[in-house]
């Protein structure tokens, strides 16, 4: 094991699976001379060359496609979106053709590549980069999502992302680039997509919560501790497709449900998990299902504004104390 | 001195050939589609008939196509059985796509023919990508991608052409100028009087040539991938042509008048290649009309096939979404 930064994490997946695979190769804005944006890819170009370490114009939908043309022909891109609001202009390229692509060529064609970058709210750079696009990468048919939350899982995921088959989102934060943590060391650790992990164990209710927010999640459960309430706090790792086994074997445990997202309210990836539960585990329930999510508004920029858009700490305790039918 | 003829008798008569197989193909495929026989959108090629015959011919059969949605003929020419292209209208699982593509979505693997793709423009990003691999890998092939006149004001085409020019890469963007975005005369939303001006954006060679005869075109693409193939580097082909028919098979077309129409048909690629073959004494009335009578069975053979076939298990319905490992 090794102590890691996230964007470590991150590049040593990437410096690994290149290591292993001469079909892949990195391309995104500022990837290479600049070492990265968010200096994920350092020391990769250096490493590697120009010619697997590219630069991109700020072209997002026209590299998203050329990813995707490589791909089709055999190379495996792995595509940086320098943030997920920027990998808007190149959903086009991932919803109509990523997607669809193996599904309408009858399964001839397959699209082996990797979209990631940061997603989410940072700290105070307005609504046009503070989007978390979740729901709208979830919804699509063909695509896996991804969504971590520690190093460990970001490395044994991204490995597992670029050796998938498929059109693979995966989602990162500005704000866990340089959070720290243990990972191992084995160039063939992975973790298989689709399996979450239980965060922490507990018994009088669960909490679902993944990305950037399960750690203010964790932050929840450390003061429900101290008030005796114990929580199971579920991290999916991945959204499509979704551990539902994980989560229900929990909610059968706790009975009582907290769905804790960076995610707008309304037809949201939280929205569907509750589905899932209300559906799959109706006679387990001892209180309705809960969701914490942001306010339903363009991220404001003031700090104290965007602090109270986004699900804070308070507000998953009193959600959970909500459903344990405890005073507030 | 005589001068030296660049198309050997056989050559000629088989480009004859495949024009008129690719229009007897669309006629036969508008007559099924009124006999509804299959639905949703058609996009026919009559009029258009020399440009993928012309291309074609300049290529290897191992160099890449790629396409917009008006492209059943592309997908013949580039090697897929007609059978499998009238099976995949039919929403049959002989279909070259499985029947789960249909009109706009050919594709196939075997023939390196990428599709087939509906969002206008959407393919040229695709392309670009396809160049990538082939510089990656340091392999001597080429991809045309095909484009509409008016995907040329999308801004992933630009994307993609800045791309493919700034690191060289082996693409031929060739633009099948129609003159119509569907019911829009393209110089009513274009600020070039010629596409291929575009080019000049991007330091990229171009040119422009006559769509409707075939002869003048394939040499024109011949020397161009020839090129390519020596120095890569992405080209754009601004092809001029015509659609006789609508934008689909249920568009009208009121919006151009029928002189207009008129005036594109004398210039008809197949009968400009006639009296080439008629001149050259290479066919007269009575082989044109047998081998019309042959091509005719060929494509009644294609739909029967289609006709014939079983579509897709419900089965199909879940599978091809992910690759399953």
């Amino acid at each position: 094991m090794a102590l890691l930064t996230f964007r470590e994490a991150l590049g040593q997946a990437m410096d690994e699976e290149m290591a292993r695979d001469p079909n892949v190769f990195l391309m995104g804005e500022e990837v290479a001379q600049y070492d990265g944006a968010y200096k994920v890819s350092k020391g990769l170009l250096q490493k590697y060359g120009p010619k697997r370490v590219i630069d991109s114009p700020i072209s997002e939908g026209g590299f998203a496609g050329l990813g995707i043309g490589a791909a089709m022909v055999g190379l495996r891109p792995i595509i940086e979106m320098m943030t997920w609001n920027f990998g808007i202009q190149g959903l086009d390229q991932i919803i109509n053709h990523a997607a669809k692509m193996h599904y309408m060529s009858g399964g001839q064609f397959t699209v082996p590549i990797v979209f990631r970058g940061p997603n989410g709210a940072a700290h105070m750079l307005g609504a046009q980069h503070s989007q978390n696009l979740d729901p709208i990468l979830t919804h699509i048919p063909g695509l896996k999502v991804i969504s971590v939350a520690t190093p460990a899982d970001g490395k044994g995921l991204l490995k597992a992302a670029i050796r998938d088959p498929n059109p693979v989102i995966f989602l990162e934060s500005e704000m866990m680039y340089g959070m720290k943590g243990e990972v191992p060391d084995d160039a063939d650790f992975i973790l298989p997509i689709g399996v979450g992990e239980r965060k922490r164990t507990g018994h009088n209710v669960t909490i679902i919560s993944w990305g950037k927010i399960l750690h203010k999640a964790m932050e929840a459960c450390a003061v429900l501790a101290k008030e005796g309430i114990e929580v199971d706090l579920i991290d999916p790792r991945t959204l499509v497709p979704l551990d539902e086994a994980l989560i229900f074997e929990s909610v059968r445990k706790t009975h009582r449900v907290v769905i804790v997202e960076e995610n707008w309210p309304f037809s949201s990836v939280g929205s569907h998990i509750s589905d899932r539960i209300q559906s799959e585990c109706f006679d387990d329930l001892d209180a309705p299902v809960a969701r914490v999510s942001q306010e339903p508004v363009p991220v404001p920029y003031a700090e104290h504004l965007e602090e109270r858009a986004l699900p804070s700490v308070e507000r998953m305790v009193e959600a959970v104390k909500r459903v344990c039918y405890r005073a507030v | 001195m005589k001068k030296k003829e660049i198309h050997s008798p056989d050559q000629l008569v088989s480009f004859y050939q495949e024009m008129l197989t690719y229009r007897r193909f669309e006629e036969r495929v508008n007559l099924a589609y009124t006999q509804q026989k299959f639905s949703g959108f058609c996009h026919l090629h009559i009029g258009q008939e020399a440009v993928c015959v012309g291309v074609q011919a300049a290529l290897q059969p191992d160099d890449y196509v790629i396409a917009g949605y008006r492209s059943h003929t592309l997908a013949i020419a580039k090697g897929i059985p007609a059978r499998e292209v009238f099976a995949e209208l039919f929403g049959k699982v002989t279909g070259c796509s499985r029947g789960k593509g249909g009109s706009m979505h050919m594709f196939s693997k075997q023939h390196r023919f990428l599709g087939g793709h509906g969002i206008v423009g959407g393919q040229a990003p695709l392309a670009v990508g396809v160049g990538f691999a082939i510089q990656y890998r340091a392999e001597k092939n080429i991809i045309v991608c095909y484009l509409g006149d008016a995907a040329m004001n999308q801004g992933q085409v630009f994307e993609a052409m800045n791309m493919a020019a700034t690191w060289k890469l082996p693409v031929l963007f060739l633009i099948e100028n129609n003159r119509y975005g569907m019911g829009t005369d393209i110089r009513r939303t274009t600020s070039v009087d010629r596409l291929s001006k575009r080019a000049l954006a991007f330091d990229m060679a171009h040119s422009e040539v006559d769509g409707m005869n075939v002869l003048t075109l394939h040499t024109h693409v011949r020397d161009i991938v020839a090129d390519m193939r020596k120095n890569p580097a992405p080209y754009l082909l601004e092809v001029m042509t015509y659609r006789y028919r609508g934008h689909s098979v249920s568009d009208p077309g009121a919006y151009r008048t029928k002189e207009e129409v008129q005036d594109f048909q004398k210039k008809d690629p197949i009968l400009q290649l006639a009296s080439v073959l008629r001149e050259k004494k290479l066919a007269g009335d009575k082989e044109l009309t047998e081998w019309d009578e042959i091509i005719k069975a060929e494509v009644k053979e294609a739909e029967r096939f289609a006709d014939e076939s079983p579509a897709p298990e419900l089965a199909e319905l879940w599978q091809h979404v992910l690759v399953e490992s």
